[in-house]
């Protein structure tokens, strides 16, 4: 992020999979829709040998001899979408999700690079730990995965991890993601290292003073049903101070999961902050991000509600009868007030991209009470469509600006934003915004059903996703034009 | 109604209903032979993840006064001390055949989950901080006894409003029956959001002597050690009920069991204006009219007819 920092070492590559054929085919007469390449309006598109070789008018490109056509008519092509924060279970939690099942999740979801967190068992926290991840994802992901590795070591608060070995065994950064940082004088000093081994450090935002035992948004919902209470200050107190260090130390900082007004009111003056010190506005601008997921943008406390009157039993697949446990997450689903905030936060470039926090638990994991369950809900797959058909569709936000917040993660963990332009490796996704589908009605890519938005109709279907120049993902349903 | 697990499976009719029958129930326990065949053949099932005296042994004696069959299932000696989760002891006892489980659990929700989880009738007994629908019932029969009607009633709930589902339950109850509810305590045990539920927040005593009906909640020893109060001695000069705060026109609730010294003082629970022991009386004939209504009641009974029709 920084090129006064360079990494100790020369670094591996940032992102590994396993190999596939590249693709060579003509994605015909789609509407494309890349912000940053400045185009929106229907293109064909010419993929060889993995590569965009040529864009063109709807109708001017010819396929060559064994390359496939893809009918794009009607359909919108996006650049692939980039998740900075993903957990893929993997090592030792294989019975929630695996390399496999995950990536497939996310390529279904239209994602063409993912970022695996290491809050794994064993931690990722040293080398040996993150190689032999590295190796099996060469083996089995795919699309490219990208792995931060732990601050701490055992995720403990305590003592830092071998920062500059990690990096260079191909960490892009760090976090303890689960957990916060919760001693000040750890985290700078991780800012402080951060100087010898560049990466971004991820911080998950939680004063566990005052969230304690809570379980769900404090508020009218949590004090109706009983239920412990995290405090929206819980997370902003600690977003102010890990600014205030990071802005202390010069360090890089990326806020996860964004979830309460005074949150994003934190790094809205964290950003102004540090554009007075530095004068330059985009470097300053780039010392501190964050991100916001999409059931934090959709989805509000009261979901938790049991809907009044309904008997247990009478409600339909996928909710109906409250306190689903798929809707408890960490941070939690708070007030309307809390998302206005984070919807003007992604308008206005405080927030600066999607994240989906996928977070897979297995199924008896889940069917407990609700104080009982672990935190968490998956996210891949329903990413895209829960965003278009909740804020897109209803004009809350512009098409584009979800596109482009869709991949912006990429820059912020250090790697090159997907493209839709010539000479570019292909990492796009071909979607019909017109398609509904149920989710959870064909099950799920992902080992995990602990969908929150499980039993919804959705709009916005990913037909077919190209990630490192291979067709990665194809809808059963959709049908190939002959060439 | 098919099953008892929130206030809000109610409405003020349904409520009424209730309390008729329990009325007419008072009656059966008046008799030689305090029995009646009503639910012969009907089998109820205790399932109780906590420790509990009167909820419990008054639903037995509700089921077994109605002529219906008893399983008590209790946990601690049972597989849920070797890891069961609640689902499959619910699917396992459900086995069984119970028509009805009443169901206590230390967790918010359970009974629901119980519910779904089982073809039987459920009644919340208590789950979590959530609810207790039945003991909303009983005070709320017990006041109607005592002052006819609560319309225009001022309610007070003085304590920890935080950790109770009693609270919860009787202020949707009182509301519902048409009383004004305010809740009092110390603002570390008010939870933010409370007035959510249509009560009214005081954190002093000082405008007590509003109130029609004070009802008095548990204090428990252990929120002194989580700070929520300094000490039970400070809780007590600011909350506790005693002759001077409780006045002569004025009646006094409690959900049982009572800290004596803390939250209540003897001279008050001794007076003639504490209802504590007509409280657990009430708790029989309430909860046999609850579990005619869900098991012979109009509802109930088609609910019986359908299982007919499709076996």
């Amino acid at each position: 992020m920084n090129p006064a920092r360079p990494r100790v070492g020369q670094g591996a590559e940032p992102l590994v999979q396993r190999e596939q054929p590249v693709a060579d085919l003509l994605l015909r007469g789609a509407h494309v829709v890349d912000p940053r390449a400045g185009i929106d309006a229907r293109h064909d598109v010419l993929v060889r040998a993995g590569m965009v070789a040529e864009l063109g008018d709807p109708g001017s490109l010819e396929a060559p001899d064994g390359a496939e056509v893809l009918e794009g008519e009607g359909r919108h092509l996006f650049p692939g979408f980039v998740d900075p924060h993903v957990h893929l279970r993997v090592p030792g939690q294989e019975h929630k999700e695996d390399l496999d099942s995950g990536t497939r999740a996310a390529a279904s979801g239209g994602f063409v690079a993912i970022v695996a967190m290491p809050n794994t068992d064993p931690v990722v926290d040293d080398a040996t730990v993150l190689r032999s991840l590295r190796e099996a994802a060469r083996r089995e992901a795919r699309i490219p995965v990208g792995f931060l590795a732990s601050i701490t070591r055992g995720l403990a608060g305590e003592a830092l991890t071998p920062m500059a070995e990690l990096s260079d065994a191909g960490a892009l950064g760090f976090t303890d993601d689960g957990r916060p940082v919760h001693r000040a004088a750890i985290l700078r000093k991780a800012l402080q290292y951060q100087r010898l081994c560049g990466g971004v450090l991820a911080l998950h935002e939680e004063d566990p003073s005052l969230s304690g035992a809570g379980v769900m948004h404090e508020g009218e919902v949590s004090a109706r049903l009983g239920l412990a209470g995290i405090p929206s200050i819980s997370e902003s107190t600690m977003i102010a101070r890990d600014a205030a260090i990071a802005g202390y130390e010069g360090g890089r900082i990326h806020i996860q999961h964004l979830s309460a007004r005074e949150s994003v009111a934190a790094v809205a003056e964290a950003k102004a902050r540090g554009v007075e010190r530095s004068g330059d506005e985009r470097e300053a601008r780039g010392r501190i991000s964050a991100e916001v997921s999409p059931h934090h943008l959709t989805l509000t406390h009261e979901a938790i509600l049991r809907a009044p009157n309904a008997q247990a039993g009478e409600a339909g697949r996928g909710g109906g009868s409250g306190l689903d446990t798929r809707l408890k997450v960490n941070p939690p689903l708070r007030s309307h007030d809390d998302r206005r905030a984070l919807l003007d936060g992604l308008r206005d470039g405080t927030i600066d991209c999607i994240a989906t926090d996928h977070a897979p638990h297995a199924r008896e994991e889940k069917e407990v009470p609700f104080e009982e369950a672990p935190m968490g809900t998956t996210g891949l797959e329903t990413c895209f469509a829960a965003v278009y058909t909740e804020l897109v569709v209803p004009g809350v936000l512009p098409l584009g600006l979800v596109v482009e917040k869709l991949s912006a993660g990429a820059a912020l963990m250090g790697l090159t934003p997907p493209r839709i332009a010539i000479g570019r490796p292909a990492a796009m996704c071909l979607v019909d915004l017109a398609s509904e589908w149920q989710v959870g009605e064909a099950g799920y890519e992902s080992r995990a059903e602990n969908c929150c938005f499980a039993g919804r109709t959705l709009r916005g279907r990913v037909l077919a996703t190209l990630a490192a120049g291979a067709v990665v993902y194809r809808d059963r349903a959709f049908a190939l034009a002959p060439a | 109604m098919r099953h008892l697990l929130s206030i809000e499976d109610l409405d003020r009719p349904g409520i009424e209903r209730i309390l008729d029958r329990a009325k007419s129930f008072t009656e059966v326990s008046e008799r030689e032979v305090k029995k009646v065949p009503a639910l012969r053949g009907r089998r109820v099932l205790n399932l109780f993840y906590e420790a509990s005296t009167r909820t419990r042994s008054s639903f037995e004696l509700a089921a077994k006064t109605l002529s219906a069959e008893v399983i008590n299932f209790v946990s601690s000696g049972s597989s849920v001390e070797k890891g069961e989760s609640l689902k499959d002891t619910v699917q396992t006892l459900s086995a069984y055949r119970p028509d009805l489980i009443v169901v206590r659990t230390p967790h918010v929700g359970a009974a629901e989950l119980v519910a779904r989880w089982s073809a039987a009738a459920v009644v919340n007994a208590g789950d979590g901080k959530h609810e207790h629908p039945t003991q909303a019932l009983l005070d709320v029969y017990t006041l109607r006894e005592r002052l006819g009607a609560l319309d225009g009633l001022n309610i007070w709930i003085v304590g920890d409003v935080m950790h109770s589902r009693v609270a919860r339950s009787n202020i949707l109850a009182f509301t519902m029956l048409g009383a004004r509810v305010t809740v009092c305590g110390p603002p570390t045990l008010i939870p933010r959001g409370m007035e959510a539920l249509g009560c009214a927040i005081r954190y002093t005593l000082d405008e007590l002597d509003e109130a029609d009906v004070v009802y008095a909640l548990r204090m428990q020893k252990e929120r002194m050690t989580e700070s929520f109060v300094p000490s039970l001695r400070e809780y007590a000069a600011l909350y506790q009920i005693d002759g001077r705060r409780l006045g002569a026109r004025q009646v006094l609730m409690h959900p049982g069991p009572v800290n004596r010294g803390v939250e209540l003082v003897a001279e008050v629970i001794d007076s003639p204006q504490a209802m504590i022991g007509q409280q657990v009386a009430a708790g029989v004939v309430v909860r046999m009219a609850v579990l005619y209504e869900l098991l012979a009641g109009s509802s109930g009974r088609a609910g019986i007819q359908s299982r007919l029709v499709t076996a």
